[in-house]
C-alpha cells in the first residue's frame, strides 16, 4: 500500500531559483534562507520519497486567463520548466508519476472533488523552487512529481477548510494505491507578502509563526482562517498559506514537528518552512 | 488568530458580504472577478510577452503592438508609462504584470516598489529592515476610527 510519510511546507520565491542557479546560496544575503533547508535535505537523503505530491501555484505561466481551473491535477508522464520571460530554469525535467495520478484523481472525482486534469503543463518557479531548495542540484530530481496546481490568483480562491478537506481526500486515496509507495506532499507558497498597490512590502512575522504553529499537533483550526484574515494580515499574495493546509490534511488528525525555519525578508517576502510527520493513533486491541 | 467560527455549519456565504470585506484594505486591490473581467486583454497583452518574438515586437514599437490589442486608450497610456497602480485599477494583475517588469529588465521587487510611496533604494532597505507592519495597515474603517478617537483625545486635552 502507499502510504504518506511527511509533509514539507515551503516558500517558493523566484529568487531563490535564481540564487541556487547562479551559485549565490552561500552569499550574506541568501546564507541564513538556505542554512534553514540544510537539515531537510540530510532528511531527504535518507527518506528517498518515491513520489512528491507537490502542491503549488502557477503564475500566469502554463495557464493565463483563458481557462482558471480551481484544483488541478498533473497526469502526465514529464513536465518541463516553464520560461517566465527570462528563459526556462537549467533544472532536470520533472518525471511525473502517471499511475498514481490517475488514481489519485480518479478517487478525488468519486470521493466528490471535481478535479481538472492535466496531461500536459511546464511548470514554473511554484513547482521547481522547492525541488530546488529539498534537493539542491541534482542531474535528475531523485523523485517521481505529481503537480496539484490550486488558483490563488483570482477571487474566490479554495476556502482553507476546502483546501484542508482537499488533504484528507488526497491521504485517502494514497492508501488506497496498491502498490508500495513512499509518498510525501508538500504545500508551497507564502508566507506573507504582498506584491502589489501601496501596501506593498507588508510582512508579519507574528502572524507567520501562528500559522506554523497550528500546523502541528491535533489542532485544525488553521481550516476556519477565512480569506480575508490572510488578506488583512499577512499581505494581498499570503493567501498562498491556504495550499500549505492540503498538506496538512493529508497528514491526518495528528503531526509530529520534525523541523520548522523562518527568515525575513527574501526579496518581497518571508521565508517560512516546516517538515511533519503525520502521528497514527495507535489502534486499541478489540 | 479568528476562527471563522460559523462555518463548520453555516449555510452558503454570501458572495457579496464576501467581495464587500475586500475594499476595507488599504492600498491593495484583490483581483476578483470584476477586476479579472475588466483587465482581460491588458493581462493577455502582458501575457503575450512570455514569448521571444513578441517581446521584440513589442520593444521595437510598444504602441503599435498595444494598437493590436483590445485594451481601452487610458489602458494604453498607462502600460506606455508603467503606470502599476494604473493598471491594477484597470484590473491588471501583478502576476501577469510581471511579464512586463521581466520584458523591461527590471527586478520584481524594484518593480513591486515603484507601487509604493518609496524610492526602490528605500524599499529595499524597508524589506531589510523587516519588511512592511501591518499596524496601521489592516482595515481602512478601522484608521478612520482611529483617527476620529484621537481627535477626540486631543479635544478633550
Amino acid at each position: 500500500m502507499a502510504r504518506i510519510t511527511a509533509g514539507v511546507g515551503s516558500s517558493h520565491v523566484p529568487l531563490l531559483g535564481v540564487a541556487v542557479d547562479q551559485g549565490k546560496s552561500n552569499d550574506d544575503y541568501f546564507g541564513p534562507i538556505f542554512a534553514g533547508y540544510e537539515w531537510t535535505r540530510q532528511w531527504e537523503k535518507e527518506q528517498k520519497p518515491d513520489v512528491i505530491i507537490l502542491v503549488y501555484n502557477d503564475h500566469a505561466s502554463a495557464f493565463d486567463m483563458k481557462i482558471v481551473p480551481t484544483f488541478a491535477i498533473g497526469c502526465g508522464e514529464s513536465y518541463k520548466p516553464a520560461d517566465e520571460g527570462w528563459g526556462p530554469r537549467q533544472v532536470p525535467d520533472v518525471e511525473g508519476h502517471p499511475d498514481l495520478a490517475w488514481h489519485i484523481a480518479q478517487s478525488l472525482i468519486l470521493d466528490e472533488f471535481d478535479m481538472t486534469i492535466i496531461n500536459e503543463m511546464d511548470v514554473d518557479h511554484g513547482l521547481t523552487v522547492p525541488l530546488s531548495m529539498m534537493f539542491g542540484q541534482p542531474d535528475a530530481w531523485p523523485a517521481k512529481v505529481i503537480p496539484l496546481a490550486v488558483n490563488v490568483v483570482t477571487y474566490p480562491v479554495p476556502s482553507g477548510n476546502r483546501c484542508w478537506a482537499l488533504g484528507e481526500a488526497i491521504k485517502r486515496a494514497v492508501e488506497s494505491f496498491p502498490e508500495d509507495l513512499n509518498v510525501q506532499i508538500w504545500g508551497t507558497g507564502g508566507m506573507s507578502h504582498q506584491l502589489q498597490g501601496k501596501r506593498a512590502g507588508l510582512l508579519n512575522r507574528e502572524w507567520d509563526n501562528k500559522f506554523l504553529d497550528l500546523l502541528i499537533g491535533e489542532t485544525d483550526e488553521a481550516r476556519w482562517i477565512p480569506h480575508i484574515e490572510y488578506l488583512r494580515e499577512t499581505g494581498s499574495e499570503g493567501i498562498e498559506m491556504v495550499m500549505w493546509l492540503i498538506m496538512r490534511g493529508a497528514l491526518g488528525d495528528k503531526t509530529r514537528l520534525l523541523h520548522r525555519h523562518y527568515h525575513i525578508p527574501c526579496s518581497n517576502t518571508a521565508i517560512g518552512h516546516i517538515v511533519l510527520e503525520p502521528v497514527e493513533e495507535e489502534t486499541v486491541p478489540a | 488568530m479568528s476562527i471563522d467560527k460559523g462555518a463548520p455549519d453555516s449555510k452558503p456565504r454570501d458572495i457579496h458580504e464576501y467581495l464587500a470585506e475586500f475594499d476595507d484594505i488599504p492600498g491593495t486591490r484583490v483581483y476578483t472577478a470584476a477586476r479579472a473581467r475588466k483587465g482581460y486583454h491588458i493581462n493577455q497583452f502582458a501575457m503575450s510577452l512570455m514569448k521571444a518574438e513578441n517581446r521584440a515586437r513589442f520593444k521595437a514599437d510598444e504602441r503599435a503592438y498595444l494598437d493590436e490589442w483590445k485594451i481601452s486608450e487610458e489602458a494604453k497610456q498607462a502600460l506606455l508609462a508603467r503606470d502599476y497602480n494604473t493598471l491594477l485599477d484597470m484590473g491588471g494583475n501583478v502576476y501577469f504584470l510581471s511579464k512586463l517588469f521581466s520584458s523591461d529588465g527590471l527586478p520584481f521587487a524594484e518593480a513591486v516598489s515603484t507601487m509604493t510611496d518609496m524610492t526602490w533604494p528605500e524599499y529595499r532597505q524597508m524589506m531589510l529592515d523587516g519588511g512592511r507592519s501591518p499596524e496601521g495597515n489592516r482595515s481602512i474603517k478601522e484608521n478612520l476610527a482611529a483617527a476620529a478617537r484621537a481627535q477626540e483625545t486631543g479635544k478633550d486635552n
